[in-house]
Formats: structure tokens, sequence, C-alpha cells
């Protein structure tokens, strides 16, 4: 049964609609990002959750419940903000124990409550600090503190790492992560890094121009993108013009000199994406040149200009002899690899 | 770098601040330094003003009742000058910073357009507004049921604080504005996601972090008011004088120069020990907000 249910929920400002359509079920303990661009409406969907918005249509339900109908003060869900919004005048502990304080709770209860929450996020000790004498990463932490303490049925994450420099970021993921399997609140994140998106969640919810493009887990969004635009959002992608033939059987698909039986469906002019790693170098396939190789550690970036239009790939550094640039090469991959599209269908 | 390179490195800033430096010692310093000296001079009204080293002045001023009447009065009046405006202009300077766009530059240039307008103008509205009993302000006052007689304005302490608040309101508005536009953007969102209410919001979250630009708003309208002549000089009249209206008294009616330097420099004094003192309380007490 769905924990957090959003059904058909629609936002407008005027005549323009931010959000339309947006239907997503979350079971209890799931972490799930809303990814996309700035400007697509999720940080929008984020705050209706949170109340600070009102729909326009459809219905929030937690647990069954209309939260709409709830003032965003009683919902009991925790925020953390992408500038923190910490109190500036209250020290640590009493940023954290400032929902506490809401909730009446005892002032045993309460001093325990802020010592585990803030030893949960590695800043125990801290206590007698101010927000602004302590650098972004620990502000970000007493955020999540303040969030976390009171316990919320559903913790939103509004870009909490975009202030943070990309080290740091990498390693408050991991720490978010842990804190939200320790745990286990149902957490809804708001990024526009599809890496950020992929390393935390369960599901993900790519969202583009206010509607949701595809729900998946990050293997299943990044694997069968359902969309061009899912497809070039998370990660780079070759898109190749193609074409069914069903005059022949069995019936096959041709892109360029690259040729394999055709999946069921579709048939016409399709275009075919693969991902750049998944493409190799063979005796057969699309034929190419490569125009620029760059050595990046683990892995060659390939540039190449095929038959089809611009291509990239990325090979694996396993100390195997590559191609070098201005060298001809073919292009090849297993047909499961790809996904095909009928063309001019976005 | 060679020794005379340094050396005219060094003299640099001197030489390029000369100028205003020159303009500083010669139109504040050298009068204030003067005004002071007068205050120790003699007066008489046959003999006029004698050059000798005297505390008379000083004598009269700490013992005479009168001038002590006449500096609580002073400091009476900007104190309720102030907490008028803190009041009203505190809850002001939040309303509108709430306002979309349009509203707030419309109502932002109905605050400040009285700086546009000279104090003796605007002044002397008041006192077409408060005129004796059969002013504006009585009637509607009366009329409303707030009061059953008018209330004397002219010539009253009450009369000053009402147009000096009026005066001074741009000044806390737009220190406490300033201090608004501090606060970070979703900080009323995440107290309300907290479970507070917003009266707790205002009273927890919004007014300690204001506090700073309240209080520095009030320094600036007390030291006015403290020191405000126009009003004072025509709501007050020679009925009820303040510091400023009776130094200017003693200058240009009395002629007695060196009490009226007296008095312009306990004033001044006076001024400065409470604005330096009440900034160094407020910085210590605020020093994380201000950060």
């Amino acid at each position: 049964m769905a924990y957090l249910e959003l059904d058909r929920v629609a936002k407008q400002f005027g005549a323009q609609t931010v959000v339309d359509d947006f239907s997503l079920s979350v079971r209890k303990g799931e972490f799930i990002s809303f990814l996309g661009p700035s400007g697509c409406g999720k940080t929008t969907t984020l705050q209706m959750i949170a109340g600070f918005l009102d729909p326009t249509r459809g219905a929030i339900r937690l647990e069954g419940k209309d939260l709409t109908a709830i003032h965003p003060a009683k919902r009991g869900l925790g925020i953390v903000f992408q500038s923190y919004a910490l109190f500036p005048h209250m020290t640590v502990a009493e940023n954290v124990a400032f929902g506490l304080e809401m909730r009446k709770v005892s002032r045993a209860e309460k001093a325990e409550r802020v010592r585990a929450a803030l030893a949960m996020v590695g800043l125990a000790g801290y206590e007698d600090r101010h927000p602004r004498r302590m650098s972004g990463g620990q502000q970000q932490r007493v955020a999540l503190a303040r969030a976390l303490v009171i316990k919320p049925s559903v913790l939103l994450l509004d870009e909490p790492l975009s202030n943070l420099d990309a080290k740091l970021r990498e390693e408050m993921q991991i720490e978010l992560r842990q804190i939200q399997r320790t745990i286990g609140t149902t957490t809804i994140l708001v990024t526009h890094d599809q890496n950020e998106a992929m390393s935390l969640s369960d599901r993900i919810v790519v969202m583009s121009q206010g509607r949701i493009e595809q729900i998946g887990t990050p293997q299943e969004t990044y694997e069968k993108p359902s969309s061009a635009f899912v497809s070039q959002f998370l990660g780079k992608t070759n898109d190749f013009a193609a074409a069914i033939d069903r005059t022949v059987t069995p019936a096959r698909l041709t892109a360029g000199s690259w040729s394999a039986p055709a999946p069921a469906g579709l048939s016409g002019p399709v275009t075919v994406s693969i991902r750049p790693e998944r493409i190799g170098f063979g005796d057969a396939g699309l034929s190419a040149k490569i125009v620029t190789r760059i050595f990046q550690g683990n892995h060659w970036l390939f540039q190449c200009e095929s038959e089809c239009g611009p291509a990239i790939v990325i090979r694996q550094n396993d100390g195997k002899a590559q191609p070098a640039e201005g060298e001809a090469v073919r292009l090849a991959w297993r047909p499961e690899d790809m996904s095909v599209r009928a063309r001019g269908v976005a | 770098m060679s020794a005379a390179a340094e050396e005219r490195n060094a003299r640099a800033p001197w030489a390029l601040t000369a100028p205003a430096l020159m303009l500083f010692v010669g139109v504040l310093l050298i009068p204030l330094a003067m005004t002071v000296m007068l205050s120790f001079h003699d007066w008489g009204q046959y003999k006029g003003i004698e050059p000798v080293f005297i505390l008379k002045n000083w004598h009269e001023i700490a013992t005479d009742p009168y001038y002590a009447e006449m500096f609580w009065r002073t400091f009476r009046i900007a104190i309720l000058t102030t907490l008028l405006t803190a009041v009203l202009g505190a809850p002001e300077a939040y309303i509108l910073n709430r306002m979309s766009g349009g509203w707030k530059s419309f109502f932002l240039l109905i605050i400040l357009g009285p700086l546009l307008i000279s104090v003796v103008a605007r002044t002397l509205g008041w006192a077409l507004l408060f005129g004796g009993n059969n002013g504006l302000v009585n009637k509607l006052l009366m009329s409303l049921g707030v009061i059953r007689s008018p209330i004397p304005f002219m010539f009253t302490e009450t009369g000053m604080v009402v147009a000096l608040a009026h005066v001074m309101m741009p000044f806390m508005v737009l220190s406490v504005w300033a201090a608004l536009q501090r606060l970070d953007p979703q900080i009323e969102n995440a107290a309300t996601s907290l479970g507070a209410g917003p009266a707790t919001i205002i009273r927890r979250i919004i007014m300690p972090q204001i506090m700073p630009g309240v209080l520095s708003g009030a320094i600036i309208v007390f030291s006015l008011s403290a020191s405000a002549f126009a009003t004072p000089a025509i709501i007050g009249g020679r009925r009820l004088k303040v510091a400023a209206t009776l130094a200017y008294d003693e200058f240009l009616n009395t002629l007695n120069w060196p009490l009226g330097a007296a008095v312009a420099t306990l004033l001044l004094v006076a001024l400065v020990l409470i604005v330096v003192g009440s900034n160094a309380l407020i910085e210590r007490r605020y020093a994380e907000v201000f950060r």
C-alpha cells in the first residue's frame, strides 16, 4: 500500500502550468528523487507536499489521509532547504531543539534527542556553536539533524547538497544514504544532479516541463530510458537514425552498415540510442573515424565521426591497446544494449 | 623598491586624504572646539562676551533646575519618539517586505516620501492638523469615539512626539528593512515545518533577527530627535523648549552666547555618550546576528 501518494497533482501560477498530472506512490522507507533541469517543477512539487504551496488540482495523501487539508505546521514533515535556513541567532543545540520545543517535549527527552541527532550527523560537541561560525558542510548537517530530530513521517530534501564543493558533496551523499538506511525515514530528494539522484535513490522521478518523463529505479531509467529526454538527461548517450525493414523475413533493423534482427512492434524510420560504454570496436558495424581520444584514468573517451553522425565511445582502461586518433574503426553493440524509438517521437 | 619611493608611498595616503581632512577640520573640528571654548567664557548684559576661563555657565546649568527640566524633557521626548517609531516602524517594514512587487514600491515611496519634503513644511502641516481644539486630528478622533474631549497637541510633548515620530519614521523603516533583507527567505518556512505558528515565528525567529535593525534605527531616531530643532521650534515654540531650542534662544534672543554654547556642548556630549555606549552594547549582544 502506498505510504505517500500524489494523485494527478497540478499547480498553476496564473495561466502558466508549472506541474501537471503528477501521480506518484511512495512506499514507506523509500528514497525517491525528483530529477530534472531547473524550472521542471520538481521544487514546486516538493513545496506542495510540504504545504508551502497548495495544488491547483489533485490530491496528496499520507497514509490515506488528505495532506492538503493539514496546515504545514501540523504535517510533521522534516525539510532540509537549499540555503539550510538555520536560525542564526540560536546555537546548534537550540536550532535542533526548536521542533521538539514546538511539540512540548519534556526537557530531559529533548536534551537526549538533540544529543542523539547531533551524534548521528557527526556533530557531537558542537552544541554551543552558532551556525554562521560553521562551514557549509557542518551547517548542512545541522539542518539535517534539525529535520530528523522530530521523527518526521517524510523527509524532504530541497537540493541540499548543491551549495557544497564536489568532494564534500560526495561524502555527504554517502552519509545521507547511510543515515536514511539506518533510520528508514521515507525521503524525497529534489535535485538536478543525475549522479546524486542515481547514487542515492531507490527510484527516480525524471521530470521535464512540469510533467513526469519516467519513474523507475536508477538502473531502469539509465538503461531503459523511456524518452530521448531521459536518455540525454541521465548521462551521455548516442542517438543514431535507423530504419526497420519488415519486407524481409526476418525483419531487420539497419543503422548505416550496422544491422541486427528488428525488435517487435515498430517499423519504418526509428532512432536507436546506445550508451557510450556499451559500444565496442569490432570488425563489422558502423564505420567511423576517431576524431579525438581523451585519457581519463580509468577509462578512455573517444569522439568519433560515424556514418550516422557524431558518436561517443567509452572504453575501460584495461591495459589493452586502443585505436589512435584518425584511425578508421567499426562501431558495434549488442542489440539488447540499445533502446529503439519511433523517429520524431521525443 | 628604493627608500625614497617607499617614503613617497607612505606619504601618499596622507596626501590623498588631505583635502577631505582639511575640510573636516575646518568646518567641524575648529567650530566645535571654539564652541567648547566659548562655553567657558563670561557674559554680562552690558559688557558682552569676555574671553576668560570661568565655570560660571557650567555651574548655572548644573545647579539651576530649569536646565535639568529642559534636558529631561529633551530626552523624554526623544525616547518616546524612538519607542513610537519602533512600535510602528518595525511591523510596517515587515509588512512592506512581504508585499508583492508593485505595492511594495508604492508603499515604500509613501514612507520615504516625507524625506523629500522640508522638515519645516512637514511640521507646519502637523501644526495645521493639530490647530487647537478644532484641529482635524481632534475632530477625527472625537468622531471616531476614541476620545471625548479634544487633546491639546500644540505646545505639548504629545504633539511634539507625534510630529517627530512622523519625521523620523523613514529612518526606522529603512533600518529594519535592511535587517529584513538579510533574512533567509526560507526561514519562515523552516520554522513552519518544525511546527511553529505565525505568532511564534514572529516572536522567536523574526524578532531576534531584526532586533539589531530596530536598535540601530533607534539610535538614529534617538539622536536625531534629541537634537531636532525645527519640529520642537514649531510645535513647542517658546512655551515648551527643548535643549536645541534653548541653545538657539540663548544665542539669538538673550545673546548669551557662552551659556548657549554650554547647553549645546552638554547636549552633544550626552548624545555621543549615549549613542556610542548603546552601539557597543548592541554589537556585543547581537554579535552572532551581525556576522
